[in-house]
């Protein structure tokens, strides 16, 4: 292992790494914007946009992350003459991806809520606002919580791909420097430090968040 | 007219020459790839899965470990590992096919065995205390009460795996293997002048042709899952 190489190669990891956690902050928080409206659609049978989020979920749900990301970024441009730069397009196209998988999360976390709590609410004179808000949100959300920590991890992971649209990520840089100086030991060992500490955090507090939520 | 209407969407290089069949062989490939992974994996996973059940601390950490750095590694972290790694660091030369086989064969394994474990773990106690008091043996009891139930849990979750094994293998492109997104990059470069809109038409189509892929295999755990809800 050669120590210098890293020590000389760490910062520009360090750039690509927050390029992966700010691509990948921003995707996920768009997933969790459009889960939240799907699941809702899905949960108050809103006709016709019903149909639509069905099919948005089986197809997004059902399509690598690679794929729809070539047809954003390389296709589409070609018919709509609407040029994205490869950072908006990796944004738009994890939440994409994410979209429908907070949206499945979400709405079992909803349909996991037995039916009296929405019918006591009610009794009490709460409008329906309120008993999302109040009664139906927190339960779900508690409920949901460890899948929702599954597809955060998962979609940090899935920002991996978006070397394969120039995007100059922790994947990017490492091929680079393989090509580049063919220091395949020191860069392969810099990737995987670098994920590690991205995803390890999320992952112990995910689980530590989760025990808490299950002896409450 | 429906000439002009192709080649502006680009999907008139589909039907020249070979090309849709080249793409559909790309997809072979891919497929090909996720399909023999997949058979690696659930009896491996099956394996391990039993094992991380067992008692013994030693094999649990060695088996945690190993599970828990193959499932938060990016699959394409893995590719990289394994296709780059191998000829520098042990002198042997992996091919891109034989490298992709080899990481999502310890995936697939690693995502099995959570599975089995975790369907292992949600049978309750008082189905083995009720068997024994019943005078089943353990063989008896584990072939005829905790194996059916197990299997009505795994089927669906299992069956999830393969899809998310199809999608996965779409990573095999960057690491230089010729599958469905290579061949359409060269029938696009090679149609550059005549078409340039062939981006859009191929990619599409691709798309299109990964949900024909996965889109089935979903339902059908789906319906299982259903089916067989406890």
């Amino acid at each position: 292992m050669n120590w210098a190489f890293i020590a000389k190669y760490l910062p520009m990891y360090e750039k690509a790494a927050w390029l992966t956690v700010k691509t990948g902050t921003a995707g996920i928080v768009l997933s969790v914007i459009i889960g939240i409206i799907c699941a809702a659609i899905l949960y108050y049978r809103v006709p016709i946009l019903r149909r639509l989020v069905s099919i948005y979920v089986e197809i997004s749900r059902n399509t690598p992350l690679l794929v729809q990301l070539f047809f954003i970024y390389y296709g589409i441009p070609k018919v709509t003459g609407i040029k994205t730069d490869a950072f908006t397009c990796g944004i738009v196209g994890l939440a994409f991806l994410g979209g429908s998988y907070m949206c499945e999360t979400f709405r079992s976390g909803i349909e996991a809520i037995e039916p009296i709590q929405e019918e006591s609410a009610k009794a009490l004179g709460l409008n329906k606002l309120q008993i999302m808000r109040y009664v139906l949100l927190p339960q779900a959300l508690s409920i949901s919580f460890p899948g929702f920590v599954a597809n955060v991890i998962f979609l940090m992971k899935e920002t991996s791909v978006f070397s394969a649209i120039s995007l100059m990520d922790l994947m990017f840089t490492a091929k680079d420097l393989i090509g580049v100086f063919y220091k395949t030991k020191e860069s392969l060992f810099l990737l995987v430090v670098f994920y590690l500490i991205i995803l390890l955090p999320i992952s112990l507090l995910g689980s530590f968040i989760e025990r808490r939520l299950r002896h409450d | 007219m429906t000439d002009l209407n192709l080649a502006a969407i680009g999907l008139d290089v589909l039907f020249k020459g070979k090309n849709l069949a080249r793409l559909i062989g790309g997809l072979g490939v891919a497929l090909k790839i996720s399909l023999l992974a997949v058979a690696i994996s659930i009896p491996s996973g099956i394996l391990l899965g039993v094992l991380m059940t067992w008692e013994n601390k030693v094999v649990r950490f060695f088996l945690r470990v190993y599970l828990e750095f193959i499932r938060i590694m990016p699959q394409l972290v893995l590719l990289f590992i394994v296709f780059f790694g191998s000829t520098k660091i042990l002198k042997l030369h992996v091919s891109g096919e034989l490298a992709s086989i080899i990481v999502f064969s310890l995936w697939g394994t690693a995502e099995m065995a959570d599975l089995v474990r975790g369907a292992l773990a949600s049978i309750p106690k008082h189905q083995y205390e009720s068997a024994a008091a019943l005078g089943l043996t353990k063989t008896q009891t584990f072939f005829h009460v905790i194996l059916p139930q197990t299997v009505r849990r795994l089927l669906p979750i299992s069956i999830n795996l393969v899809t998310r094994m199809i999608k996965t293998t779409s990573l095999v492109l960057m690491i230089g293997v010729i599958e469905v997104l290579k061949v359409a990059q060269q029938i696009i470069e090679a149609n550059r002048a005549k078409s340039p809109n062939a981006a859009f038409g191929l990619y599409l189509v691709i798309f299109i042709l990964y949900f024909l892929a996965c889109w089935p295999i979903s339902m059908l755990a789906k319906y299982l899952e259903k089916k067989w809800k406890v």
